[in-house]
Order: structure tokens, then sequence, then C-alpha cells
């Protein structure tokens, strides 16, 4: 993999790039800038037309009594909506859902990937690209496919039991049928598809300078302190992006049980994820309104959690061009 | 491309490896430990392709084999016997048809000698075990395909992405020029929000974009679907302007002072040269379409006709759970063009991997 030119991973906001040129502009560059706006025109219009709009939207929605019927006279509800989000259990028990799976997910979804791209980065690895090209296939397996493969595989006939049975455990769990083994099968489908982070990770540190490496060594640091003290550090942008990303994902998490248990939520309430509350608010209840201010509460927990994070990395996470 | 794919992992400094027996050592025990990770890794797609061509019998039978296989009958005198596998007071076994089930004692016939007429055995027949015999059922596939109208969902998941791919691969390329070849106001505060779209959850703009759908009369069609793919997209942008960063603007400059207008420029200069991304960004936009699920799902539900294959495979699991012989088949048929895409290109797919989630 081609190292990477330095870990400057910038940050999404350098202060400089957000001022406007004020400055009169020649007519040479006026012409050019014309250009440049015309050439991005289509995300501009796009991104008025199917983000910013829909958002301000979804926000005015929640002051309302939409529904998609509209049988009741349209009327401004103040914060009505939020009141009942206030008082809705289902909510926050599904809410509750959704933090519980993301605690056992987000660390396995990290983790993961980093240990297995250091296996794969492994000098004494034999065969590492066929390996690294097998791992990251399931990734490309369609979701469903993917989904209902693993409904096989997790069932009592399925290989993953026969093993246990195999290794000594007489009974098994009904993975996707008890409620205490359900979100471990969830995140079993969900390693399945790791195989972008393992190749972020190989990434990632194959960019380490190999003489901070040498430097370590010559201080007498074993396996464990060079991976504590120099891979660890330099390998935390990307590990902070994955886990970013990853925060965002698991808070709308809901189409892997969708597609297992049909939106019921069986075992016992357990894969009622707010998402999954949302989407039927929406689409099965017609609650535009409603299901709108559930949308803002989504949004809202994840830019608090992001930012907390974002205040939490300047401590914790290491940008080697950063002065 | 080409650094990547020559790029071998760091050779250590001292020329030791392979020499001393602890270094042998540790190889081997990475290497078994890691082909173990990969095993169980790939086992469910083994698991479910075995799945596929098993026989209804056989998936329901606790006691029969891992690979697809039919109870083995032999036919004699006209009637058809199941073989078992039968254990003789010798000590070896034999795989004898039963033709007499008795409480006590049975009587068989072996199938390579049939003239020698029936053996008698003492003993239950039920504690003996049936014979199999290896018979992949290639018929499933014919009947899923059948079932689920298949060449059907296949044209709409291809048609879909193909027109999706178009729309994104313009526009994408496009805006990435924008940004990647012209000094205007805001340029930085706008790629900005541009990246900050990927940390967007879905939630927050989909109940207006749906509603908007439903009263333009779109929810039903494959317009939402196709549309907003001809409007640009944050990964595919900021890919293809990463690689038009690349490429030097010697060549742009001398066709812009020979009077050549940007789009020209765009088309005859920086195209040529840009065709490794464009190809990527193709590939994946493909495969990504192909495995969309979500949209698909509210906006054609309940219009058969015009799903791409995951709806209609989800729609089939919901029929059809309790035959997952045939499920599997579904499986392998959906997932098989993007499988086999992906180990065409598997480079491409890496490649575009790393920039996306590294140097941003």
């Amino acid at each position: 993999m081609e190292p990477l030119p330095a870990l400057a991973t910038t940050r999404l906001t350098s202060p400089r790039s957000w001022r406007l040129a004020r400055t009169k502009l020649s007519p040479l560059a006026r012409r050019e800038a014309r250009q440049g706006y015309l050439f991005i025109a289509p995300w501009i219009v796009g991104f008025l037309v199917f983000t910013l709009v829909p958002m301000i939207a979804t926000l005015i929605f929640t002051f309302f009594n939409l529904t998609l019927a509209q049988e009741q006279p349209l009327r401004f509800v103040g914060l009505d909506n939020y009141a009942r989000l206030a008082g809705d259990a289902r909510v926050w028990a599904s809410l509750g859902n959704t933090f519980k799976f993301a605690a056992i997910w987000l660390p396995v979804s990290i983790v993961v990937p980093f240990v297995v791209a250091l296996g794969l980065n492994s000098r004494y690895l034999l065969g590492s690209s066929v390996m690294r090209t097998l791992l990251f296939m399931p990734y490309v397996v369609p979701f469903v496919a993917s989904v209902l493969v693993w409904n096989a595989m997790l069932g009592d006939e399925g290989w993953l039991n026969s093993t246990l049975r195999f290794l000594g455990w007489s009974h098994p769990p009904q993975w996707l049928f008890d409620t205490t083994y359900v979100y471990p099968g969830l995140v079993l489908i969900g390693i399945w598809g790791i195989g972008a982070g393992v190749i972020i990770n190989m990434a990632g540190l194959r960019g380490i300078p190999t003489e901070l490496y040498e430097a370590a060594r010559i201080d007498g640091a074993g396996w464990w302190a060079q991976l504590r003290n120099v891979t660890i550090p330099m390998m935390s942008p990307i590990l902070f992006y994955t886990l970013i990303l990853g925060v965002i994902e698991v808070l709308q998490y809901f189409l892997v049980p969708l597609v297992l248990k049909n939106g019921t939520g069986e075992p016992g309430g357990t894969t009622l994820f707010f998402n999954l509350n949302l989407y039927q608010t929406f689409f099965t209840f017609q609650e535009l309104s409603y299901g709108a201010t559930m949308a803002w509460l989504l949004f809202g927990i994840a830019l608090v959690i992001t930012l907390i994070l974002f205040r939490l990395s300047r401590r914790y996470v290491y940008y080697a061009g950063e002065r | 491309m080409t650094a990547f794919a020559a790029a071998a992992p760091p050779e250590p400094t001292r020329k030791a490896r392979g020499l001393r027996p602890e270094i042998v050592m540790r190889r081997a025990i990475l290497t078994v430990a890691m082909s173990g990770v990969v095993l169980a890794f790939l086992s469910p797609l083994a698991y479910s392709a075995l799945t596929s061509l098993k026989s209804e019998a056989q998936v329901t039978d606790s006691e029969a084999p891992a690979l697809p296989s039919d109870a083995r009958t032999f036919d004699y005198q006209g009637e058809t016997y199941d073989v078992y596998v039968v254990p003789l007071p010798d000590g070896s076994t034999r795989e004898l048809a039963l033709v007499r089930k008795g409480r006590q004692d049975s009587d068989f016939v072996d199938p390579a000698n049939p003239g020698a007429g029936p053996i008698n055995w003492v003993g239950s027949w039920r504690t003996l075990e049936q014979s199999w015999q290896v018979a992949p059922q290639w018929g499933n596939y014919a009947e899923v395909w059948n079932l689920i109208d298949f060449p059907r969902l296949l044209f709409n998941t291809v048609a879909l992405a193909l027109i999706g791919t178009i729309g994104t691969v313009l526009s994408c390329t496009l805006v990435a020029y924008g940004f990647a070849r012209f000094r205007f106001p805001a340029r930085g505060l706008l790629f900005t929000v541009l990246l900050a779209t990927i940390f967007l959850p879905d939630a927050v703009t989909l109940i207006p974009t749906y509603t908007l759908f439903v009263k333009l009369g779109w929810v039903g069609t494959w317009l939402p679907l196709l549309v907003p793919a001809f409007f640009a997209n944050a990964y595919d942008v900021f890919l293809i302007r990463q690689y038009l960063l690349t490429i030097p603007r010697d060549l742009d400059e001398a066709a812009a002072i020979d009077g050549a207008s940007s789009f020209r420029i765009l088309r005859s200069v920086i195209l040529p040269q840009a065709w490794p991304v464009i190809v990527a960004v193709s590939i994946f936009t493909f495969v990504y379409s192909w495995n969309d699920f979500f949209g698909p799902l509210i906006y054609l539900a309940g219009h058969d006709d015009i799903q791409p294959l995951q709806v209609g495979l989800s729609h089939f699991n919901g029929i059809y759970h309790t035959r997952p012989n045939l499920i599997q088949a579904g499986n392998i048929m959906t997932l098989l063009i993007p499988v086999l895409l992906f180990a065409i290109f598997q480079r491409v797919f890496t490649r575009g991997i790393v920039i996306t989630g590294v140097e941003k």
C-alpha cells in the first residue's frame, strides 16, 4: 500500500479557509470565480434542495401538527411535540436500546479492524495481500443478502452453534431470539463489514515513519511499549475519524433488525432501536411533525456527542502536521 | 496506482529473516492464526453456498452431512429402499439397502451384489445411520429464478445502478473540477460544508425530502433514487478532486492560452489524465447503488415490477423463510455480481477507501 505523504489529517475546520476574500476582484479573477461557481453549481443546488432546505423544514415541522393525510387543520402547536417526546416512554426505551447497542458495537468496531490490520501488517505474516482481499470481500456483499446469510449462520442448524456444540456447549444460545444474546449476534453481523476499516487502518499503519520505531527500539522499547507509545498515538487521527463516523452510523442503526425482525422489535423489544421507532412514526403512522421532532432529537444528540469528542480529541489525538 | 501495487511490507533492516528458529516460529503462529481468522470470516459464505445446494429433505434433517447430499436409495425388485451404514459382526461396515424392517432383526440387500439375496442382520435398524451421497441441487437456483422473477429484478438493479453511476460520475467530475482548478470567494468554506455533509444523519433530511417526492408524484418511480445522483456527493467529489490536484497545471494553462474554454480543457486535457479515478468512482458507485436497500425500500414499496434485487430478496424471505435452501440460493444470486466486480477490481476499491478514509 502506498505510504501516505504524512499523517497530516487536516482538521475540517481550519480557520484560514473560512475567511472570505473581501478585496475587490479583478475582471479576470471575477471571470474565474464565475466559472468556478458554474462548475460546482450541481452540488450547490443539490445541497440546497436535498440537504439545507429539508433540514430547516424538518425543524419547522416540529412546531406544527403535520401528518401525511392532514385530517386536522394545520396549526402552530409551539413546543407540544417536544413535550410529547419528553413523556414518550417508547422513545426513551428505543433510545436506551440504541445506546446499549452502541456501547457494545463502538469498541468492537474500532478495536477489531485495528487489531486485524496490525496482524496483516506484521512482517511475520505470509500471504498478507491475499488475506486482505478476502477479509474485505464481505464488505461488497449486498446488505440484505449478508443479513440473511447470517440469519442462517446464527440459527440452531448454523455452523456457529454446531461449532459451539462440538466444543462442548450443549445448549448454545438462540442468538437472534434471546434478549441476552441478540446484541452480540448483531455485532457478529456488523463485524462482517469491517473490511473498509481494516484497509484504512493498514494504510495508516504503513504511513508511520519507521524512524520512530527505530528510535523506540534504541530506547529499549519492546513490542507493547512501541504499540502504546508510537503506533497508537500516530494512529489516533484515523481511530478518531473512524469513531466519529461510527457514532453517527450507530445512532441511526436499525436496518439489520428491520430485515431480520420485520420491525417487530423482537426479542422482547430489544431491537426497537431509536431510528426504527422514527421510521415507524413516519412511514407507518405518517406523523410528519412528531417524526421530525424525533429526527431533531437524534441530530441534537449526534451533534453534542461529536462536539464532546472533538473537544476531547485535543487532548488525545495527535496530529503530526500540527504545530 | 502502480506504486500501490508494488508496495510490499517494509523489509526488516537486519538480514536475519527466515533463518533464526524463533522467527520461523513467529511466522508459523501468526500465519496460521490469521488464516484461521480469514476462514472463520468467510465461513458464512461457504455455509450459504452449501445450503443453497441442499434438498428440502436435507435441510430439515439434523443428522444430514454438511455437503449437499441425497439419502442413498436402491431399487430392488420394483421397490425403492433406503441404504444404511451397517456394522457387521466382523467389525467392518457395509452400505446395505434395508428391504425388511424388523424390531429384533432386519433383512438387507447388498446393492453391489443384489443377486446374492437378502442378508439377515440382528439389531434394531433404527440405530443405524442412513447413507448419503453428494448431490448438489442446482435446481434450487432455477426454482428461485422463476419464483422471484429474477430477470426482471436483475434488469431493475442494473438499470438503477447504471443510471445512478452516470449521474454521479458526471456531476462529481464537474464539481471536483470546479473545486480543484478555480479560485472563488468562499471556496474553502463551501468545501468544508461539502465534507461536513458526510457527518449529517440522513434522518434529519428524510421527512421533508420524502414528502416532497410524494407531492411531486415521484414515489413509486425511480426518480427519487436517480435524480439526487445528478447533484454530486461529498465522497466522490473529494475522491476526484484529490486526484485532479495531482495533475500538473502546465497543460491546462497552455490550452487556456490557446483559447480553449474551461469546459473544453476539462474534456480534452483533464479527463484523459483522470481516467483512473473516473473508473474507480464508477465501480464504487455501481456497487454501492447495487447494495442500496433503504432508498428502494421506501420509494418503491408495493411496486414489485420496478424493484431491485435486494428489495425483492427481502420480500422473498418474508414468504419463503421456511425454505432456507431457496433463501440462500437467492442470496448467492444477489451477491454474485458485486463480489465478482470486487474480485476483478479489488485494487481500485482498496485505493479509493484509503483516499476517502485517511486523507481527509
